[in-house]
């Protein structure tokens, strides 16, 4: 996609374009529907859901169901809320994103700049490694992790994100160093700089963009992250989605509607003011990793 | 004292020659053993007698006749057909209809793409929770419209053994369609503006221009958007797990759900695994002619 890419030469007439822009309305309402149901119905106690007033405004507004979610509902066999899970997820993003960003840079750099013989394929079995499904991979995971100490714990999940996020980050920053003049780069070799100075001084000033890109990318993957979450942790170190589904899915009592949806969107929170602060980067994030591989 | 200065930079010139390599074999050494070393041993498994714990006793295709003939995995084929071939047409339609409508310049275009893009970054367990309450006829659309005085209206799809599988696809397009229409709207604004002046000026009308000058050119993106959507399809997991639990019964069961509950709650290792090289030989078939392709345009 070029920058200076222009909308159609296409012509539409008034009639036209009022057609357009209600059928743009009306998929605008389609897809913030589940959110608003997923607002309204979190401010909103039990009753009313249960007799039939999804789609309506609360009558009686109450924080009660985010405070339940977030602090006392019952999360599988204990009552604590999703506060302590979502600091899981916390724990477990940073680092996860800080270290695969680091090495992916690191990566694309090297396969730009220092190109080598055979370096295509090492990038093609990088890059493969970010498709495969991952359900090819959880058996000897479990393993592997049990037998260095780790399954069941936040720096064991941390780990399996950073093996699995290397090939994307290691995308995204050999396409975007790709763009980069080699020129500048043999330049500063020929004055002497070595491999670190380069990077330093040359490639990281103007890497910014891409490394929002990438820590978005590698943020929104892992946060949201189930599968992994679900497989090698245990009850203390549950992601936030994990916990979400515990909550929801729980079949002992009345089912708190309100209080599931309250958890849904402080699951979605964060990647959501991400995407709001951010979009651009998002987006390309998403088509860097799709349409150009 | 002259001997040990071209030693040393011998030393340095190696150094700085390997120093490269050096940095990316630490990620290259990861992806090798986690990657494709756990690839070869779970496809190991697959042709042994494992049950709660790999085991390493050979037992030939027996893993592979057995899953064949187990119904659940027929139904997880199945319903990945059915779920799939939807999943992908209609994103594909839905993506290009509304990149065309919003390709007519369009006041606020970049909110409207900020609204229909918002899903991709959810979690599939916070969609999945959306739709499995919107969904639900006790509370949810049915219970509203008979609410709303429409007394017999039925809308009972996810309680349903026979329709569930389309809640799942409903949810999935909802989540993924915005970004399908991002992928085409970019390949509409990268067609040459000219060639549908001069086609303008012939008299050509707009669904015209649209049929036989603009969609043909589009054919790069719905590639990547058919990669796209058939990986994910194939991967589907979170989603189904979210919104069905696998069920009513095993009526929702996929291929990723199946590998799970037999490898892990079932104790059928080996048949999990089979299931798993399974999935991964779908993706391959699809994932490495078009790395394959990416690689070589561009080298």
């Amino acid at each position: 996609m070029s920058s200076n890419a222009t909308a159609t030469v296409v012509r539409t007439g008034a009639g036209s374009r009022f057609v357009i822009y209600t059928l743009l309305a009306l998929f605008c309402l389609y897809y913030l529907l589940p959110l608003y149901v997923m607002v309204v119905n979190s401010l909103k106690p039990l009753s009313e859901i249960q007799a039939g007033g999804m789609m309506a405004l609360p009558d009686v507004w109450t924080l009660a169901p985010w405070k339940s979610a977030w602090s006392t509902a019952q999360i599988g066999v204990e009552a604590t809320g999703l506060r302590p899970f979502f600091w899981n997820s916390i724990v477990m993003v940073v680092p996860a994103v800080a270290i695969s960003t680091v090495l992916g840079a690191l990566n694309g750099y090297v396969l730009t700049k220092w190109r080598f013989r055979g370096d295509t394929i090492i990038f093609g079995l990088l890059l493969f490694g970010c498709f495969i499904p991952f359900q090819m991979v959880l058996i000897p995971m479990a393993r592997m992790l049990g037998l260095v100490g780790l399954a069941g714990t936040v720096p064991g999940l941390v780990f399996v994100h950073l093996v699995y996020g290397i090939g994307f980050s290691t995308l995204y920053f050999r396409n975007y160093y790709q763009q980069f003049p080699t020129e500048l780069v043999r330049a500063a070799m020929i004055d002497g700089a070595g491999f670190f100075t380069i990077f330093r001084r040359i490639m990281l000033p103007s890497s910014g963009p891409i490394a929002v890109v990438c820590v978005i990318w590698q943020f929104t993957n892992i946060w949201n992250d189930f599968l992994f979450g679900a497989s090698f942790s245990d009850f203390d170190s549950q992601p936030m989605t994990v916990a979400l589904n515990n909550l929801v899915q729980s079949s002992t009592g009345v089912k708190e509607y309100n209080v599931h949806f309250a958890g849904a969107i402080m699951a979605a929170l964060p990647t959501l003011l991400v995407y709001i602060v951010a979009g651009r980067y998002f987006v390309r994030g998403l088509m860097a990793g799709s349409v150009k591989g | 004292m002259a001997q040990v200065a071209r030693n040393r930079r011998g030393g340095n010139d190696w150094l700085r020659e390997a120093l490269p390599k050096l940095v990316l074999s630490p990620s290259l050494a990861m992806v090798l053993i986690f990657v494709y070393g756990f690839i070869i041993f779970t496809f190991y498994l697959s042709f042994t007698d494992s049950r709660i714990l790999p085991s390493f006793d050979l037992v030939g295709w027996e893993n592979y006749s057995k899953l064949f003939r187990i119904r659940a995995w027929d139904t997880a084929i199945t319903n990945l057909l059915i779920f799939g071939s939807l999943y992908i047409v209609i994103c594909c339609a839905l993506g290009l209809a509304l990149a065309i409508l919003l390709d007519q310049k369009i006041r606020a275009e970049g909110f409207i793409r900020t609204i229909y893009l918002y899903p991709m970054a959810l979690s599939f367990i916070v969609t999945g929770t959306a739709w499995k309450w919107f969904l639900d006829p006790g509370i949810g659309l049915q219970a509203v419209i008979r609410s709303w005085g429409w007394e017999s209206f039925t809308f009972d799809w996810i309680k349903d053994g026979d329709m569930a599988i389309y809640t799942i696809v409903i949810a999935a397009v909802w989540q993924t369609s915005g970004f399908v229409m991002a992928m085409f709207l970019a390949g509409l604004r990268g067609i040459d503006n000219e060639v549908l002046k001069a086609a303008q000026i012939d008299g050509a009308s707009n669904f015209a221009l649209y049929r036989r000058i603009v969609i043909p050119q589009l054919r790069p993106a719905f590639m990547s958007a058919f990669v796209v959507l058939a990986h994910m399809a194939i991967k589907s997991y979170d989603l189904v797990i979210a919104l069905t639990g696998g069920g009513p019964g095993t009526s929702t069961e996929v291929p990723a759900t199946f590998m799970y509950s037999y490898t892990f709650t079932r104790n059928q290792m080996g048949i999990g695994a089979a299931s798993a090289t399974i999935m991964l030989m779908a993706i391959a078939a699809i994932m490495v002619p078009y790395i394959y392709s990416e690689l070589r345009e561009k080298s």
